[in-house]
């Protein structure tokens, strides 16, 4: 099993040419350029024309290469499609999804142009973003739209400026958001990736969010800025301590089997499936983040 | 960012910023005479300017050139201001002139 790294995905926006061609060098596991709210309406055109260039001229070492459109219900976003899909990304970022067939009519759309440009039909992943409560109450059907879909996001500032919440530092006002977004992730076995966190300058608190995301089972979390990454990726990549006893679990367990028991003891506490299961994630994510001891990179293939 | 509002002349398209690794593009086509065609042709005027002329004018021209010669553009006065543009920068930044400037003389059809 392999595990797709997605702890950071970094927001580039797409009229900027400095930014999308130094976009690489940071070390973002996933590259986001943006022709939707980073680019002003007046230069969509210009935007879309330069990141098609971009795309075509500049390799992004081993990032993921994201590309978020402006909606289908806007001038724009079919004449994104057009002229981004032969650059084959790897992943388009459908904005303001409401309903499954705000992904189908991509999926559509986007399998024309797979057809025309002699690329693979469905080899472009999607990755709808929530960011109203209508999108919110119908993730399920979102995450289950199409095949192609092969992460959630979701956009904090605009579902808690349509819900009518008040955004506070720690989050409550998303809780039941990220909670039924994770779920629906899960039943569609897609990952669950985390809104952007604003302050660009306070990396105690991007630490502590990102944590708390990781700990309610979110795989990464979307970063405005090049310094949030290594702060992401600290809290979305198990530590030394988390690996070492994942790998007693697997261990203990194995010891276990060879004895013919299902549940042993590991570290004073009781260690059973579920339990292995956990440590094999830790270890899937350590080994896709390059964090696993060499001497372990076999043991959890 | 450009100042968006000079692509409100008639035939001229403006595009691209004075940011770094970016060019502004200032592409004029000739306007559509009364009654159909354009003015006499009088071929392409390129004006370059960049700190990096010496090293890099010459591909900088030849990029523009292309670009314009893949536009079917043959008539046209086009200024560069670059600032360190890479090669798809500066031909996104001119394609998207061209563009401006038909839409531009196309709104202003006699």
């Amino acid at each position: 099993m392999t595990t797709t790294l997605r702890r950071s995905s970094l927001y580039v926006p797409g009229n900027n040419p400095s930014m999308l061609i130094n976009a690489g060098i940071y070390g973002a596991d996933v590259l986001v350029f943006d022709l939707e709210d980073a680019v002003p309406f007046a230069e969509k055109d210009a935007a879309r024309i330069l990141l098609r260039n971009a795309l075509s001229a500049v390799r992004y070492a081993s990032a993921e290469v994201v590309v978020r459109i402006n909606s289908l219900s806007t001038p724009f976003g079919r004449e994104d499609l057009d002229v981004i899909v032969p650059q084959r990304p790897d992943t388009i970022r459908i904005p303001k999804c409401e309903t499954a067939r705000d992904v189908t009519d991509v999926d559509r759309a986007v399998g024309e142009l797979e057809a025309a440009s002699g690329i693979e039909r469905g080899s472009i992943r999607f990755m709808p973003i929530i960011e109203t409560a209508l999108g919110a109450w119908n993730v399920m059907e979102i995450a289950t739209a199409c095949p192609r879909v092969t992460a959630l996001n979701f956009g904090a500032e605009d579902y808690t400026a349509d819900i009518g919440a008040i955004r506070t530092k720690d989050g409550t006002e998303l809780a039941d958001l990220r909670a039924r977004m994770l779920l629906a992730a899960r039943v569609a076995g897609v990952q669950a990736l985390d809104s952007v966190y604003s302050d660009v300058a306070d990396d105690d608190g991007l630490y502590e969010e990102s944590r708390r995301a990781r700990i309610l089972g979110f795989d990464g979390k979307s970063v405005i800025h090049p310094r949030q990454i290594p702060v992401v990726h600290r809290a979305f990549t198990p530590s030394e301590k988390e690996i070492a006893a994942a790998l007693r679990v697997e261990r203990g367990l194995a010891e276990g089997k060879r004895m013919g028991v299902g549940v042993v003891v590991v570290d004073g506490k009781m260690v059973d499936a579920p339990v292995l299961k956990r440590a094999r994630k830790v270890l899937e994510l350590a080994r896709a983040a390059g964090a696993l001891p060499k001497e372990e990179e076999s043991s959890c293939r | 960012m450009n100042s968006g509002h000079e692509n409100a002349v008639p035939g001229r398209g403006v595009a691209g910023s004075f940011e770094s690794c970016d060019a502004l593009v200032v592409v004029t086509l000739p306007l559509p005479l009364p009654g159909g065609g354009a003015s006499a042709s009088g071929g392409v005027s390129l004006h370059l300017e960049s700190p990096s002329l010496a090293v890099c004018g010459e591909r900088m021209r030849r990029v523009a050139l292309e670009t314009l010669r893949a536009l079917d553009v043959n008539d046209a006065d086009v200024a560069i201001s670059d600032r360190g543009a890479l090669d798809c920068t500066l031909a996104a930044r001119v394609e998207t002139a061209v563009r401006r400037a038909r839409a531009s003389a196309e709104v202003n059809r006699p």
